[in-house]
């Protein structure tokens, strides 16, 4: 087995289907199941929340400001 | 949608994201002035004033290291920490080990720079810093890897959002080519020079396996990432599509390591290791092609952004420069093209396209995002942002128009025969022919320079109007606590 991996001729077919397969696999995980693809497309998000975090601190400081000069 | 419970009162380190910002800038400046003063010693070889530190041959790996390293470097290390921070909700790790990066990251650059103009040069394109540089560099950059990871882990969000998975593999295919591209064994412990530890063709195989994946993973890559943290934000809209993301993310990874070989044809490289990596190139175009898209449909049910936002227009032609450097690559790299285009000046161009449109565009469009945010105040001058936008866009259209006269004409030139087989034209005829498509360059050049300073000026007086506003918010708020107090 080593011997057949240490000649460049078998490797290098080896590695482009291996390369090849796992992107066919990687194509296939990303683009199929409904549910999968709903949950990936929300990630899209993500850059979002922050602002609704940093939103929700304001607003709490704002009420909070406000309650120590009412 | 995924959702993680954020801290209520997270507080981001933003202090090491003002210096890296600040500094990109000031690189960006230097390393952009250099660039345009070689570009007229180009043309008007007097200018080299026979002071050999500010020779062509000196200078220009001054340039690229100034504008890659220094301007490229400093800003994705400032946006990769505040990107990295904003997506996983946490405040950066190791706040001393951050700051060893900053300081490690300036010192290599002033310690190489400075050697490049004294001839102290490993002459390899891009990886010219001497053995103790290199050295220097390992170090910040492992630093940099543990402070990005452990943030990582810290994240508040379940999951790691796409433009942190382009800024680790740069992290990590930087490290790797980093590594192998420098292996050599020092002359001396004080003694600058180094012995590679490659020769000949494997030496010229593994240059451009480590050149033309600086490209790709330090220009392109990293670059990506912060298309896709900073194109929504100021566009106000989530990516297009994630999952072509995803896509776009693994394919350049696969694909990217491969290609470097096409800078190498008709040369003693192997006919089938250049013929693969010109296959690769092609393949390139896809993804490539397919994330330039994810971005710019970004704006799609928003197009009107682009006529009311500077910084929307910035972000959105530098795609488009992505787009076609993307595209313009994948062709120079067929045997048939290059064996025209190499060792012209059409090289230069398709670089530039990918550098000034591409890179600094998009970091630009970046950088006016976040200092406004960093400062918490608002751009001093949009008005500005046009004028720069303008500049820069021009330039862009002069240089690489002025290097593809010079280059296909040099290039044509330089394979002309007459009905005996002598060449058509000497060699000298060439350079002449050159002259003012150089000198167009070096216009273009000087329109950019002019246009980052104007950034520069604008930044300085977004900062310092910041800093008046918190002074005279404190001041009114130390008065109202004086007046409660009494």
């Amino acid at each position: 087995m080593f011997e057949w991996l240490s000649h460049m001729e078998n490797t290098k077919p080896l590695a482009l289907v291996i390369f090849f397969v796992t992107f066919v696999g990687v194509i296939l995980y990303v683009f199929s199941g409904r549910k999968r693809a709903e949950r990936m497309e929300s990630y899209k998000n993500i850059p979002f929340l922050d602002d609704e975090k940093v939103a929700l601190d304001r607003a709490g400081e704002t009420a909070d400001k406000d309650q120590d000069n009412g | 949608m995924a959702q993680g419970a954020v801290a209520a009162g997270t507080q981001y380190d933003y202090d090491i994201v003002k210096r890296f910002a600040i500094m990109a800038l000031v690189w960006g400046v230097l390393g952009m002035m250099a660039g345009t003063y070689i570009a007229s010693e180009l043309a008007f070889p007097f200018l080299n004033f026979d002071i050999p530190q500010i020779t062509f041959g000196r200078l220009r790996p001054g340039h690229t290291t100034m504008v890659i390293f220094g301007f490229g470097g400093n800003a994705l290390f400032a946006t990769s920490y505040y990107v990295v921070q904003r997506t996983s909700q946490v405040r950066l790790w190791g706040g001393g080990l951050a700051s060893f990066t900053f300081w490690g990251w300036q010192a290599a650059l002033v310690i190489g720079v400075l050697g490049y103009l004294n001839g102290i040069t490993d002459a390899k394109e891009y990886a010219e810093f001497p053995w103790y540089v290199d050295v220097l560099i390992t170090v910040v950059w492992v630093a940099y890897f543990v402070v990005y990871v452990q943030t990582l882990r810290r994240r508040s969000q379940p999951h790691i959002y796409v433009a942190n998975w382009f800024y680790l593999t740069f992290i990590l295919a930087t490290a790797i080519l980093h590594i192998f591209r420098n292996l050599a064994v020092p002359v001396g412990l004080f003694h600058p020079e180094s012995y590679s530890l490659y020769a000949g063709v494997q030496d010229a195989m593994v240059q451009w396996w480590y050149g033309h994946n600086a490209v790709g993973f330090f220009l392109t890559a990293a670059f990506l990432g912060m298309m896709y943290y900073f194109v929504p934000k100021q566009a106000g809209r989530p990516i297009y599509s994630y999952r072509l993301s995803i896509i776009h993310f693994w394919a350049l990874s696969f694909m990217y390591m491969w290609v470097g070989g096409h800078h190498l044809h008709w040369t003693a490289l192997p006919d089938w290791t250049s013929s693969l990596a010109a296959a690769f190139s092609i393949l390139l175009l896809m993804p490539s092609w397919g994330g330039m898209i994810n971005g710019i449909m970004t704006l799609s049910g928003a197009w009107e952004k682009l006529r009311t936002d500077p910084i929307m227009l910035f972000l959105i032609t530098a795609l488009s420069f992505y787009g076609m450097s993307t595209f313009e690559g994948p062709m120079m790299s067929l045997k048939s093209v290059n064996a025209l285009s190499h060792y012209t000046d059409w090289t230069i161009g398709h670089v530039h396209s990918g550098a000034l449109g591409w890179v600094a565009m998009v970091s630009f469009g970046s950088f006016y995002h976040l200092i406004p945010r960093l400062w918490e105040t608002r751009l001093w001058s949009t008005r500005l942002v046009y004028v720069h936008f303008w500049l820069a866009t021009i330039g862009i259209v002069l240089y690489i128009a002025a290097m593809w006269v010079s280059g296909i004409g040099q290039g044509l030139m330089l394979r002309a025969f007459d009905d005996y087989g002598n060449l058509a034209y000497t060699f000298i005829e060439s350079v002449q022919f050159m002259h003012w498509p150089l000198v167009v360059r070096a216009l273009g050049g000087v329109f950019f320079v002019s246009g980052i300073l104007l950034m520069c000026f604008n930044v300085y007086m977004t900062i310092r109007t910041a800093k008046q506003e918190h002074a005279a918010l404190e001041a009114r708020i130390a008065a109202k606590m004086a007046k409660v107090g009494a």
